[in-house]
């Protein structure tokens, strides 16, 4: 019954915080509400048992949604209405309605067609972070590294974009030095 | 689920609530008395014998004084934004052993509210979400202070989080276990079987992380008490703001005791000097915290993210790699 009654709670909660976070046309609205619905979302894995699952979902969209916010922070006055450009509202509501549909569908399909299997049963015994750690070293192995090493390549790609004259503090400079860099600064090809 | 076990847990969730709404209003009683002698005052004096009664007049003062809403805040946001500090302090305790088991009339009392087999993992994580309450205050606040300062509070989070979680990790390899409990019994031997004497890196690393995560000096840029105002708290009064510095101080006691068990053993082996001893060194940790601020200045947001990404970050990845090979051989 608890299980049922928490489930039904926090599947509404959930719904309503990303309607919200699509509805709204205020920044600051938009990036809490959807900051809160990851953090419901952990709460249907500590529902199934998935303990460890859970607390990573609330380590990593907290932390993800927080550079989410300084974004929010630098781009809009986050306590006024963002203006929205809509010049094509037809294009924009059928492509959106067809991607949900397209979603639903990806979803559905493999239980409408009873097509699911649990490969990889739980193993008595054994503790949550352990049942995740060996299956994701043996069958999710590739996978697992792949990303690995996607991660490292943006990481290596994010320092060389923004490592760029790191050594040079404009707070420390005279104007004229700052006036003499302004040309250099610049890229060449008004590649904005 | 019978229902002995849902009175149960329902008494420990009233029980701590209570218990560390209280200390957090003493604690900064404490505050002003330690900082007030490391600087040769007397600190609160007037209000009780030495002061003490001090505490309650601030609640009826944080509670009966008029709760103002100003104009141009993003209201929902602004009004819950407290609210997020001080309730997530108090959910990360949930995972939190206390005290060793006990037995009362032939009940055995485990007090811990859920012993979930992840514990720390979600001790740190539902913690972080308290840095939510500065982020959203500030951003809310429709005033210039406040947005600078709810910056700082992202720079702070996206600082300190990464050596947290990489500085247990090397201890967390040594346990082979995420619950709190487990970790104590690793070390239930005794002195010598402290993890802190055989990872004193992963020990300093988490106990820096410790400053930035409850956002105490030498960290405590989020409220940046150069600028004479309060930061995110500018725009807020009465029990608002009184939210925020309860879940600010009863964070400091659940971090405390986070370090007491991971490093320092715990409650032992579950004997009640082994619990008192949990309280003491807990009592220690908070200590320092006051003892930090009275001795040291605030560093810059630039400065602790030089700290956090160039210096303790690359020190914590060494860490794990020696512990690992040296596990492995």
């Amino acid at each position: 019954m608890f299980e049922a009654i928490a489930f039904y709670l926090f599947a509404a909660l959930t719904i309503t915080m990303f309607t919200i976070t699509v509805m709204t046309s205020q920044a600051l609205y938009a990036i809490t509400a959807m900051a809160a619905g990851m953090i419901f979302i952990s709460a249907f894995f500590f529902i199934l048992g998935a303990d460890f699952l859970g607390a990573i979902q609330i380590i990593v969209y907290t932390g993800a949604v927080m550079a989410l916010y300084a974004f929010g922070m630098m781009f809009f006055d986050t306590t006024r209405d963002v203006v929205e450009k809509r010049t094509n509202p037809q294009i924009v509501f059928v492509l959106g309605v067809l991607a949900a549909v397209m979603v639903v569908a990806i979803f559905v399909a493999p239980i409408v067609s009873n097509n699911i299997q649990a490969l990889y049963p739980i193993q008595e015994g054994v503790g949550n972070s352990q049942a995740v750690g060996m299956v994701l070293f043996t069958k999710y192995l590739v996978p697992f590294e792949l990303a690995a090493v996607m991660l490292l390549v943006a990481m290596i790609g994010g320092i060389v974009l923004a490592g760029k004259k790191m050594d040079k503090s404009l707070t420390l400079m005279k104007e004229e030095e700052i006036g003499l860099m302004d040309d250099t600064f610049e890229p060449k090809a008004g590649g904005h | 689920m019978d229902v002995a076990f849902i009175i149960e847990t329902i008494i420990k969730i009233v029980v701590i609530l209570l218990v560390f709404s209280a200390l957090a209003g003493l604690g900064t009683y404490f505050e002003r008395k330690v900082l007030a002698f490391m600087q040769r005052r007397l600190g609160p004096m007037h209000v009780g014998p030495f002061g003490l009664l001090q505490v309650a007049a601030d609640g009826i003062k944080l509670f009966t004084k008029e709760d103002i809403i100003p104009q141009n805040v993003v209201k929902p946001i602004f009004k819950i934004a407290p609210v997020i500090t001080a309730a997530t302090a108090f959910m990360a305790a949930a995972a939190i052993p206390f005290w060793p088991q006990f037995t009362v009339m032939g009940y055995t009392v485990h007090p811990i509210v859920a012993d979930i087999n992840v514990g720390i993992l979600y001790v740190l994580g539902v913690m972080a979400i308290g840095l939510y309450g500065p982020l959203l205050g500030g951003m809310a606040s429709a005033n210039k202070w406040s947005l600078i300062s709810a910056a700082r509070s992202a720079a702070i989070f996206i600082s300190y989080e990464v050596i947290t979680g990489l500085s247990l990790l090397a201890p967390l390899m040594m346990v082979g276990s995420l619950s709190l409990i487990d970790i104590n019994n690793y070390q239930a031997g005794g002195i010598t079987h402290w993890i802190v004497w055989s990872q004193p890196v992963a020990f300093i690393l988490f106990w820096i992380a410790a400053f930035a995560e409850t956002g105490r000096t030498p960290f405590h840029l989020v409220a940046n008490d150069h600028e004479i105002i309060d930061g995110f708290g500018t725009e807020y009064s009465g029990m608002r703001w009184g939210l925020f510095f309860i879940g600010e101080y009863a964070n400091m006691f659940f971090i405390s005791f986070v370090i007491a068990i991971i490093f320092l053993g715990g409650f032992g082996d579950g004997s009640i000097a082994g619990a008192f001893q949990l309280l003491l060194k807990v009592a220690f940790f908070f200590f320092f915290f006051l003892w930090t601020r009275a001795a040291w200045p605030d560093v810059r947001p630039d400065q602790l993210m030089w700290l956090c990404w160039k210096v303790l970050m690359p020190i914590a990845v060494i860490n794990i790699v020696i512990t690992g090979i040296v596990m492995m051989f």
